[in-house]
């Protein structure tokens, strides 16, 4: 048993309803108890969602807890075969359903006598593997049904064209992803094939194979199916991520190096990043050079963190001092890609953990999930929400990419805002603050004693850097078993801890 | 139009919160408890959800969240409780720890109320065990079981006169706006079950008189009869200015006494809510029911001359809510509208296909209909909101009539720009 106030990743049968319910025309029925369908809730309120969302369960209560569900799922999958006459129906276990170790498959496979859909039992362990993990694995499932049921040959389209792997309901800023991979590949001379899965019909599935590579813009997600598409149908992957310039121009010479492209594309890159893109100029005009060494830490899932450490270390100049991930699974992966840009990594699921490594690291600015931005709030450090888990705000209506060239200017703006602003900081700097706000302890320390004329400096210090300058004088006298903090101990603190 | 109310039972696929959401407004309630609800990845991702911004704020809440090894009982679960009791004891010090049972613990027969006691007396702190799981109980139920729970830990009551114990947890500004309209008629209200403190619950036994504030109190209501020997007064619920005058005679008549003034005050409060009413009358509402307060609020709006179509409820306890249904029976007599169909455990693409027909003006549904049906053109107000509002008491009644004319307000606002219907296939509705 864990003590848990909070999870970055959801539980498993979120995941498999994501990838369903983001197709067209699959209905997912949850074997859960009343209640479990909180995911409707989810996507109706945070995606705004006009349809209602194809999810349906399959109650569990006492009487099934009794009996067995007996003909309970085989009737919901038939009743939903007829009201809604899906071409797919997706059945999956919740945590309930995983311990009541029901034979799902045998209802299945009564069903399908008198069904036309087709349906299928998502392969989950609710206790192994978390929301991404199933998501990933239930597109995999989904994916090799449909293709392996058309073995037909099938040719190449002329043109190069390419499947996007992992656009799905309830993805950070995917809507928007999405539309900047298109616009891009356009550019290119690439088709798009498949869009997979969101508003993509389960009948088209049997094109995937027509399209030149596959493209999986996020590695929590769609990786599986890529591999498998490599392995059974010898479709190459681009597994780059296109966030941030650097990794855009890797991400375009592979998609053109694998398709082949006839087209000058290092100019398209050099044109893309040095007049287009705003970031690159942006990152080296003098209004930036403020930004030059401020501390940073950088959390969310692997994708997003990993690239948006590379951006604020490599096109920034900004100093990550922790970079971390939630997605243990993938923890090899992560450290690999951000070892070189950061001073520590940060493996854990456990938000407490990077709560404390915040209040310890004390960066400037903060990069991170909903989650982080609380504890922002309560250490009055900023933060750029960069990652899932998330809330309605990061739903934005407006045209909000992170991929690709519009991406870096989204970023370079979140980015910006999130530091206190160059000139208001010099401001602050000199003539004391706005405000006259007393110093509020936070910690801990009752064994100092501020002499008067020390405390009338601290008061002369900027609010936002106030309590971390008094901390840090604190640390500095314990160290020196002072008793008394004087100016000159304030100075030769800051002398010594650079604060 | 029919003179008795129908009552119908449908399949029982429905949209509801889980009852382990009782936490939330429980831990706030009842300042110096510790709710720790003993589940899933899936309970922790509801309650995290759900609760929203609340989580940050480092609530008196915990999942102890049940591993691959808890299930297969490699774990001892004995030892892990004890180990997080412990733990929650020392880091917070509460009056009351309450284990919440979930599904979970249901199906693989977790023995918590066996090993609550023995826990208890190891780290001295006293453990309530309620079943709030979602394989028995649909949403505000959960608040039942706790409370329920907690009746056995209510001290005996020793004295001779007879006495008066409320049951429901009800803002502390709004119970002490019912004490006080009680005390206008010379009736002394000795205790709230609960209270803001765990360490104040009231004393029960023979001799106290109880009443329920909520209509979702049935299993509290039944303990407090059986097991504390307390005498139930059965009212309407003080939901609306008619629900909370039946309310105080129902409690008046029981006690003899004679009450004084009830006329006026309701009336000063009709009175009030005049700009409201004029608003939704004759419009007509359909409950889809996820919350169990339908009933009371159905009757109350009929009062205001709404029509009821349908009134989904989860669960219905005919005796525990019997003076509610007799009354909003003479409401429709009174108003003259035919009796809503009251569906139990309703099945919600059922009911869609209802609203498709019947086109009602107003719609109170779960967040996960709510958006759907406005891209249709129907007007919802979500049934949550009722949950978390203050509604109960003459006080409160326009808070009420506020949430329900809302959506009516805001769609005023827009209904002549020609976009109400905004979905492209419109088929389904």
């Amino acid at each position: 048993m864990k003590l848990a106030y909070w999870m970055y990743a959801g539980p498993a049968h979120i995941g498999t309803l994501r990838v369903a319910s983001s197709f067209k025309n699959v209905h997912g029925i949850m074997h859960a108890p009343l209640g479990d369908d909180y995911f409707n809730v989810m996507r109706s309120m945070l995606e705004r969602e006009r349809d209602f969302t194809p999810v349906t369960a399959s109650i569990v209560d006492r009487y099934v807890l009794a009996r067995g569900s007996q003909e309970k799922v085989v009737e919901n999958i038939t009743r939903k075969d007829k009201e809604e006459k899906p071409d797919l129906i997706v059945l999956t276990p919740t945590c309930t359903s995983s311990i009541l170790q029901e034979d799902l498959q045998n209802f299945i496979r009564r069903a399908q006598a008198s069904t036309d859909s087709d349906i299928l039992l998502a392969d989950v362990n609710h206790y192994r593997v978390n929301e991404f993990q199933a998501a990933d694995r239930t597109l995999e499932q989904i994916i090799s049904f449909y293709v392996r049921s058309n073995p037909n040959e099938i040719v190449q389209t002329k043109k190069p064209s390419a499947n996007i792997l992992g656009i799905f309901t309830l993805g950070f800023h995917h809507q928007h992803d999405c539309r900047e991979i298109y616009r891009l590949l356009k550019d290119l001379g690439i088709e798009i094939n498949l869009v997979i899965p969101e508003g993509c019909a389960v009948t088209d599935l049997k094109k995937l194979t027509k399209a030149w590579i596959n493209i999986v813009p996020y590695r929590e997600i769609g990786l599986m199916a890529a591999k498998f598409l490599e392995k059974e149908y010898k479709m190459p992957y681009i597994s780059t991520t296109p966030m941030g310039l650097v990794e855009t121009a890797a991400w375009i010479r592979q998609i053109c190096k694998q398709t082949n492209s006839q087209m000058d594309y290092e100019q398209y890159i050099d044109h893309q990043t040095r007049f287009v893109s705003q970031a690159a100029w942006f990152s080296r005009s003098i209004d930036c050079q403020n930004l030059t060494g401020k501390k940073a830490l950088v959390f969310g899932d692997a994708t997003h963190a990993a690239a948006i450490t590379k951006i604020l270390v490599r096109e920034m100049g900004i100093n990550v001092c922790c970079a971390g991930t939630y997605c243990q699974h993938d923890g090899d992966w992560f450290r690999e890609q951000v070892q070189a840009f950061c001073d520590q990594v940060l493996i854990t699921d456990d938000h407490t953990r990077v709560g404390n490594m915040i209040a310890e690291i004390e960066p400037a600015a903060i990069f991170g999930t909903q989650m982080e931005r609380h504890v922002g709030k309560r250490l009055d450090i900023p933060c750029g929400v960069i990652s899932a888990p998330i809330h309605i705000q990061n739903f934005p209506l407006s045209y909000r990419p992170f991929l690709g060239y519009e991406g870096t200017n989204q970023i370079a703006d979140l980015v910006y805002n999130s530091f206190t602003l160059g000139m208001e900081d010099h401001l602050l700097e000199i003539f004391g603050g706005h405000d006259v706000k007393t110093v509020i302890t936070k910690n801990l320390s009752t064994d100092l004693i501020w002499e008067s004329s020390a405390m009338e400096e601290l008061q002369k210090i900027p609010g936002f850097v106030r309590n971390r300058i008094k901390r840090n004088t604190e640390k500095f006298a314990r160290s020196r078993k002072l008793e008394k903090i004087t100016v000159e101990v304030m100075y030769a603190a800051k002398e010594a801890l650079g604060a | 139009m029919c003179s008795t109310l129908k009552f119908e039972c449908e399949t029982g696929n429905y949209h509801t919160f889980c009852p382990i959401s009782c936490v939330a407004w429980l831990y706030q309630k009842i300042s110096d408890s510790f709710f720790l609800v003993i589940g899933t990845k899936t309970c922790g991702y509801f309650l995290q959800n759900a609760l929203g911004v609340m989580i940050f704020a480092e609530p008196r809440y915990a999942m102890a969240e049940l591993e691959e090894g808890d299930i297969s009982a490699q774990l001892h679960d004995f030892d892990e409780l004890k180990r997080l009791c412990f733990q929650i004891h020392q880091d917070r010090n509460p009056s009351v720890i309450v284990w919440i049972g979930t599904c979970t613990t249901e199906i693989i027969k977790m023995d918590l109320e066996g090993m609550a006691p023995k826990i208890e007396q190891m780290i001295g702190c006293p453990i309530i065990v309620a079943r709030a799981n979602g394989l028995d109980y649909a949403f505000t139920q959960g608040e039942d079981t706790v409370l329920a729970a907690m009746a056995h830990r209510c001290p005996e009551y020793h004295q001779n006169h007879p006495n008066l114990v409320l049951f429901g947890s009800l803002p502390n500004t709004v119970a002490n706006q019912l004490t006080g309209e009680l005390a206008n008629q010379g009736i002394h209200v000795s205790g709230w079950l609960p209270e803001s403190r765990y360490e104040e619950l009231p004393e029960l036994g023979p001799g106290v008189f109880v009443c329920g504030v909520n209509p979702f109190l049935s299993r509290t209501a039944t303990t407090l009869m059986r097991r504390r020997k307390c005498q139930l007064i059965g009212a309407p619920f003080p939901i609306g200015p008619d629900g909370t005058r039946a309310w105080i005679e129902k409690i008046c008549q029981v006690l003899n006494i004679q009450p004084q003034n009830l006329d006026q005050r309701e009336n000063s409060i009709w009175e009030s809510l005049q700009p409201y009413i004029s608003l939704i009358k004759g419009r007509s509402v359909f409950f889809m029911g996820d919350n169990l307060l339908e009933i009371s609020l159905a009757r109350f709006l009929v009062r205001c001359g709404m029509i009821v179509y349908e009134i989904g409820i989860p669960y219905m306890d005919k005796r525990f809510q019997a003076s509610e249904l007799s009354l909003l029976e003479k409401t429709c007599q009174q108003m003259n509208v035919s009796l809503p169909r009251i569906v139990e455990k309703p099945d919600n693409y059922n009911q869609v296909q209802r609203i498709r027909s019947l086109q009602p003006d107003l719609v109170i549904t779960g967040l996960a209909h709510s958006n759907p049906l406005e891209a249709r053109g129907i007007t919802t107000k979500w049934s949550v909101e009722f949950t978390f509002a203050q509604i109960h008491g003459f006080t409160n009644a326009r808070d009420i009539l506020e949430l329900v004319t809302r959506p009516l307000r805001r769609n005023n606002h827009l209904k002549d720009l020609g976009w109400s219907d905004l979905v492209q296939d419109s088929s389904l509705i």
